[in-house]
């Protein structure tokens, strides 16, 4: 095994894995804010739906494995993806809710959110408590490193399938909201409401669908993270990444293939620590853990204005302010 | 869409019983209650109801009898001395982390990044507690409320900061610094340069020495922070209400355009109160670790300031409603701890109420003006 052969190297091939490992949460929460925040209103409560996909996904695929009769190799191949489709359906769940909280008037989206975020948690915590033990059964990575000898850059070439149905929904939303009559509703209802209504557009049936596309989406990025990477329920799991993914919507300027690219960029930001410590850098691990974190409110910094209005925010969210 | 409602109560009725002839006393006496005071309690009160109702299916649906979860509960919380001492302690930085997010929101800022003023402010007056050592106590104890307050007000004042001059949401932005403070902390505390060597399993900063320490109330299990929390309550309601700082903070929140005009400065309002935010949650951090732990670390983040969001929120972001809220509120995760005790219920279930009760109350905004009995009589005529 040529363990330390690529020497430095290894680091920017850790980040290019870490992009590839640790993006997808990042590409579908974003990419489902933005159908959200495209209809007008922002969902800050993914962070909870983020929590509640992991754990809705962990536990249903174990529970399938069970009742499949592990560990057949059916059950290792089927129950993951039964629990990635629970773990979407339970964001829907969830982007419904907050969809027919927002619908309600004087009832403010923002607030919403960060209350769906706590309970998202709360549940989350509660109903997964009895997974923390068990192990369910894990989507299996797809080797593209066959053609290399060295193990590190197989281990980094290990693709989860999930990722590249990332990559093939980016643009597919970015084709959908500019060239399809349903995407043209959703920029309308987004742009303005008023002339939505005036076309006869229901704007909270639009709304509605979005929420719950993009909770859906959200749940999915969950999933992924108790179903592959880091790959186990736990109460730590998320911390954070559903409300970057947020953020990176601004900062991708509610572009879906800009979405991807800035995923894979916020990916590497937090691939980082591990990057170091697997070199040998071990001083100062917490600071290099915040990097992510300290790269979102930099890229938030240089990204936002005071005095112009954002190019590309949809106008309703403007309105919202 | 609506702005989320940040003037707290809305503003008493003018008395406007003037001898108004053809008048009934009784009709009179209507007209001096402080109707929209008395909606806004109705409305949370009814949205207390409303969430208990809605907990008692949940927790029937867990297999629990929902009576005996509420019975339980209210003993975990109120039910002895020992459990009201149980509540107040974790009522008192609620009080705190409460501030954190009702004084911004004066201006209309969504500020939820209490949790990480808290855990920058204990981290600071840790220490601070370290470089005086030697000093008196009075002196020391006042260095780390000086320090904790100032640096918790820093950290927020950076997010009203850069809200101002940059147009950065301040929702994200204070919401990432918690996860920034949270690392500055462990690698502080973690064979980091505030270390004690000593602290085996739980990696924590020295020990402040028994001294520096605030004691108990006497009579009651509680520590001083619930006293100051109170009154670090009361004197944001007097600066928010009854002075020109929060009349000036009242008229940005409503129309910043009209705030302009009439010759206010914006930025120095948004940096003093989201200043004054942060250094309330501070002396949070301040107070767990002068009073209940000794020593900053992992600790401090446990989420006292997330549990203010919901504080501030369910009284409506007025600094006197957060007193008996965060007392409401620390009954919950006291009567929670009862129910991991007596039922094996998990310790995540005072979340799940919790977060019933802020969605429901949320919700319930929508009712403003809808309840017939509460209006007042005399706009009928």
């Amino acid at each position: 095994m040529t363990e330390d052969s690529l020497g430095l190297w290894s680091v920017p091939l850790a980040m290019v894995a870490g992009a590839i490992r640790v993006s997808t949460p990042f590409i579908f929460v974003s990419l489902g804010e933005t159908l959200t925040e495209r209809s007008g209103r922002i969902n800050l409560g993914l962070e909870g739906t983020l929590v509640m996909g992991a754990m809705a996904g962990y536990a249903i695929s174990y529970q399938t494995s069970v009742a499949l009769g592990a560990p057949g190799g059916l059950a290792m191949a089927v129950s993951p993806w039964i629990g990635v489709i629970a773990a979407g359906l339970a964001g829907a769940v969830f982007g419904i809710l907050h969809a027919w909280l927002c619908s309600k008037p004087r009832v403010n989206d923002v607030a919403v959110g960060i209350a769906l975020m706590l309970f998202g948690a709360g549940l989350a915590f509660y109903l997964g408590k009895p997974y923390i033990k068990p192990t369910a059964p894990r989507l299996q990575a797809i080797p593209f490193g066959f053609w290399s000898d060295n193990t590190k850059v197989q281990n980094a070439l290990e693709v989860n399938a999930l990722f590249l149905v990332g990559c093939v929904l980016a643009p597919f939303i970015l084709w959908g909201l500019r060239n399809t009559r349903y995407g043209m509703i959703l920029r309308t209802v987004g742009e303005s409401a008023d002339a939505a209504r005036a076309m006869g557009y229901s704007v909270n049936g639009v709304r509605m669908i979005a929420t719950a596309a993009g909770g859906f989406l959200a749940g999915i990025g969950g999933s992924f993270l108790s179903l592959y990477y880091p790959g186990s329920w736990n109460e730590g799991l998320s911390s954070g990444q559903g409300l970057m993914a947020v953020a990176l919507v601004i900062f991708a300027r509610w572009n879906p293939m800009k979405c991807l690219y800035a995923s894979l960029l916020f990916g590497a930001a937090g691939a980082i620590a591990p990057a170091l410590q697997s070199v040998g850098v071990h001083s100062g691990r917490y600071l290099f853990t915040a990097a992510p974190y300290v790269f979102t409110l930099v890229i938030m910094i240089f990204t936002s204005s005071s005095s112009r209005t954002m190019a590309g925010i949809p106008a309703e969210l403007t309105a919202a302010r | 869409m609506s702005q989320v409602d940040v003037n707290g109560l809305p503003a008493l009725q003018p008395l406007n019983d003037g001898g108004d002839p053809g008048r009934t006393i009784g009709q009179r006496l209507l007209n001096v209650l402080p109707w929209a005071a008395l909606e806004s309690i109705a409305i949370t009160l009814l949205g207390i109801l409303v969430s208990m109702v809605l907990f008692g299916v949940f927790v029937l649906l867990a297999g629990h009898s929902p009576f005996e979860v509420y019975e339980l509960m209210y003993k975990g919380a109120f039910g002895t001395s020992f459990a009201w001492g149980n509540t107040l302690t974790r009522a008192a930085p609620l009080l705190l982390t409460g501030l954190c997010t009702a004084l911004p929101a004066r201006l209309g800022m969504v500020i939820i990044g209490g949790e990480g003023a808290l855990v920058m402010g204990g981290l600071s007056a840790a220490a601070v507690a370290t470089a005086v050592s030697g000093a008196s106590p009075a002196v020391t104890i006042s260095c780390m409320f000086l320090a904790g307050s100032l640096v918790g007000g820093l950290w927020i004042a950076a997010a009203g900061a850069l809200k101002q001059f940059r147009g950065v949401n301040e929702t994200i932005c204070s919401l990432l610094l918690i996860y920034i403070a949270v690392a500055i902390l462990n690698h502080m505390v973690d064979k980091g340069p505030m270390w004690d060597p000593s602290s085996l399993n739980n990696p924590s900063s020295h020990f402040i020495g028994d001294a520096n320490r605030i004691g108990k109330l006497p009579g009651i299990d509680v520590h001083w922070g619930l006293v100051i929390g109170i009154v670090a309550c009361l004197i944001c309601w007097v600066l928010m209400d009854r002075t020109t700082l929060g009349f000036a903070a009242s008229i940005v929140g409503g129309n910043a355009r009209a705030a302009k005009m009439a010759g206010l400065s914006i930025a120095s309002i948004t940096l003093i109160v989201s200043f004054l935010a942060g250094a309330a949650a501070g002396i949070a951090g301040v107070t767990e670790v002068a009073a209940v732990h000794g020593r900053a670390n992992a600790n401090l983040a446990v989420g006292y300031g997330y549990t203010g969001i919901l504080v501030a929120f369910l009284a409506r972001h007025n600094p006197l409603a957060i007193i008996p809220v965060a007392v409401l509120i620390g009954g919950i995760s006291a009567g929670g701890g009862r129910l991991q005790k007596s039922l094996m219920m998990p310790d995540a279930t005072a979340l799940v109420f919790q977060g019933i009760l802020f969605l429901v109350v949320l919700v319930f905004e929508t009712l403003y003006g809808r309840l017939k009995f509460l209006q007042r009589r005399e706009a009928k005529s």
